[in-house]
């Protein structure tokens, strides 16, 4: 589509974005009535600047649906994925919803080359976490086979990636690794793997780590992003050429700015990747904080396709990790910490990338008189701490009582996290 | 006939235990007897020494975890048997043993017990007339 006809597409669809979150969500007719704007501010996507930005916070603040802007009855779906501290962040979607993200969902994989003869191998989590139902929901659209494995059991996952000849493989880039290796191990030989390309996201990873999927699994790896809050994966995707990911923006409009000064910075320029979603009914947001640092290029790419492209993210700009594909906070640690009376909250989160999994390590101090003289007290804190953390964060976890005092203290923010990882 | 054992809480990092070790040896401090219980990710440094508040100070000052835990110590004859009797007069009165160690002076042997029930314990070894030692006395050992 012609940049032009593109942008006025997008000004009318922010102008109905904005009525419909000014007359239908309190939290942003509030805001918008603070900063003295009304719906009829906003004409084209030359004013986005001027509304406020929504930042996960704010999600957590309205938890679970005050920010919906249509009754629950019309919500179809729901689902979850880590907020800062205990509470999850929640999306809802419409039945209308529900065919955007297929939608996006769809060119997401049309441009990893996959269509109705694909069979696609989803190795994403399925559950409240957005990746295997985009995936799935996308793999029907284009009228693929598709085949939800979901996470774990990996000899499981090698018998059917054989036995089923799957195309298209949809997982983390860790995992892909790891799959890798395992079916090194299991000995199966490149001839009985019909594999051909992999549609690989949720955290960041290198052209390395692309080049040693490649390689290892003798396909195309192509890099996808999304996040749960703008609708899930399908929000942006590589095409063949892999020189950038692919935005819809006629969905979800980026802007880059300065996650300091907040302004907006000109094309071309690296900062915080922020989003409003233009065509969203349950969960509209306005100018999404992502975190995500990357740059923007709008020249047509190779491939023909004009819709503006991001490079693969560079970094955060906040202190969230991403383990196993699943979000974590360290705030998070610290509050399941601050509630036990045995420890002091002086932790280190060690993260780890062994034989391409992340792993992640927490060693806390115990409280001097706690200590007494038994190995079975110890050994149960141990499993407690270990518990507590597991069911808050969704994720496993190695708990080490290290002694007190051996934890470096700062002056300043002291140093939560070593992330060993190199990809 | 309670005796104070030192129990020191151990990371298992290398040279923790080296470190407990020339602490206690920089005052010329005693040890008479020495047990590590370890699990794969930390250890409990028990040491019955010879003056356990002094030590205890001394380690607490070193950044080291201690507490001081109520033990009983008998005299017996250097056999097995003996050994057996003592924790067969415990289990009949129902006293549990949470651990023991011993250690020989010469023909005779040192056991020491943690028991669920200090106090009873006394009782039924004193019934039993064993020979409990004084702590003052265990600790010139």
């Amino acid at each position: 589509m012609d940049r032009n006809e593109l942008k006025k597409v997008q000004s009318e669809r922010l102008s109905e974005t904005v009525e419909r979150v000014y007359f239908n969500v309190p939290y942003y007719r509030s805001k918008m009535q603070e900063a003295g704007l009304g719906p009829e501010s906003i004409h084209s996507t030359d004013d986005l600047h001027k509304l406020p930005f929504t930042t996960k916070q704010d999600l957590r603040d309205n938890y679970p649906f005050s920010l919906f802007a249509v009754p629950m009855s019309e919500i179809v779906r729901v689902h979850a994925s880590s907020g800062t501290t205990g509470k999850p962040t929640v999306v809802g979607y419409t039945r209308r919803d529900i065919a955007t993200w297929s939608e996006v969902m769809a060119r997401t994989l049309t441009c990893a080359g996959a269509d109705r003869n694909d069979f696609i191998h989803v190795a994403y989590g399925y559950g409240l976490f957005t990746g295997g139902l985009g995936l799935h929901y996308g793999g029907e659209k284009i009228g693929a086979s598709v085949i939800p494995v979901s996470g774990g059991n990996t000899m499981r996952q090698l018998q059917l990636l054989v036995d089923f000849g799957s195309t298209v493989l949809a997982c983390t880039p860790s995992y892909a690794l790891f799959i890798a290796e395992a079916i090194e191990e299991a000995k199966i030989k490149r001839d009985q793997l019909k594999l051909r390309v992999g549609v690989f996201g949720a955290e960041p990873w290198t052209e390395n780590m692309r080049r040693e999927i490649e390689q290892k699994l003798n396909i195309k790896a192509i890099d996808i992003y999304g996040l749960s809050e703008v609708i899930g994966p399908g929000v942006a995707s590589e095409c063949m050429m892999q020189e950038g990911l692919h935005i819809s923006e006629d969905h979800f409009y980026p802007e880059i700015i300065d996650p300091v000064t907040l302004e907006v910075l000109p094309e071309g320029k690296t900062g915080e990747l922020v989003f409003t979603t233009i065509t969203k009914e349950g969960l509209p947001l306005i100018r999404y904080r992502t975190r995500d640092l990357t740059r923007l290029h709008y020249e047509r790419c190779r491939c023909g396709r004009t819709m503006v492209r991001m490079e693969k993210c560079l970094g955060r700009s906040d202190d969230m990790l991403i383990i196993r594909g699943v979000n974590l906070f360290p705030s998070q640690v610290e509050s399941v910490l601050l509630e036990m009376s045995e420890i002091k909250p002086h932790y280190l989160l060690i993260v780890d990338r062994i034989n391409n999994l992340d792993t992640l390590e927490l060693q806390v101090e115990i409280d001097e008189s706690y200590f007494q003289d038994k190995i079975s007290q110890l050994q149960s804190l141990r499993q407690k701490i270990q518990t507590n953390l597991e069911s808050a964060l969704g994720l496993g976890i190695k708990v080490t009582l290290v002694e007190p005092k051996t934890i470096e203290r700062s002056e300043g923010k002291a140093k939560r996290v070593i992330d060993n990882r190199k990809y | 006939m309670i005796v104070h054992q030192l129990s020191v809480f151990l990371e298992n990092k290398s040279g923790r235990l080296t470190e407990v070790l020339e602490t206690l040896g920089s005052e010329s401090i005693r040890v008479t007897a020495l047990s590590v219980a370890d699990t794969t990710e930390f250890g409990i440094l028990r040491m019955i020494v010879s003056d356990p508040a002094r030590a205890k100070e001394l380690l607490k000052n070193r950044q080291f975890t201690v507490n001081i835990t109520d033990v009983i110590s008998i005299m017996a004859p250097n056999e097995a048997k003996y050994y057996a009797m003592v924790l067969r007069i415990l289990s009949d009165q129902d006293i549990s043993i949470e651990y023991t160690y011993a250690f020989s002076v010469g023909e005779k042997s040192v056991i020491i017990l943690r028991c669920s029930d200090t106090e009873a314990a006394i009782k039924a070894l004193k019934d039993h007339e064993m020979e409990l030692i004084k702590a003052s006395d265990l600790y010139k050992l």
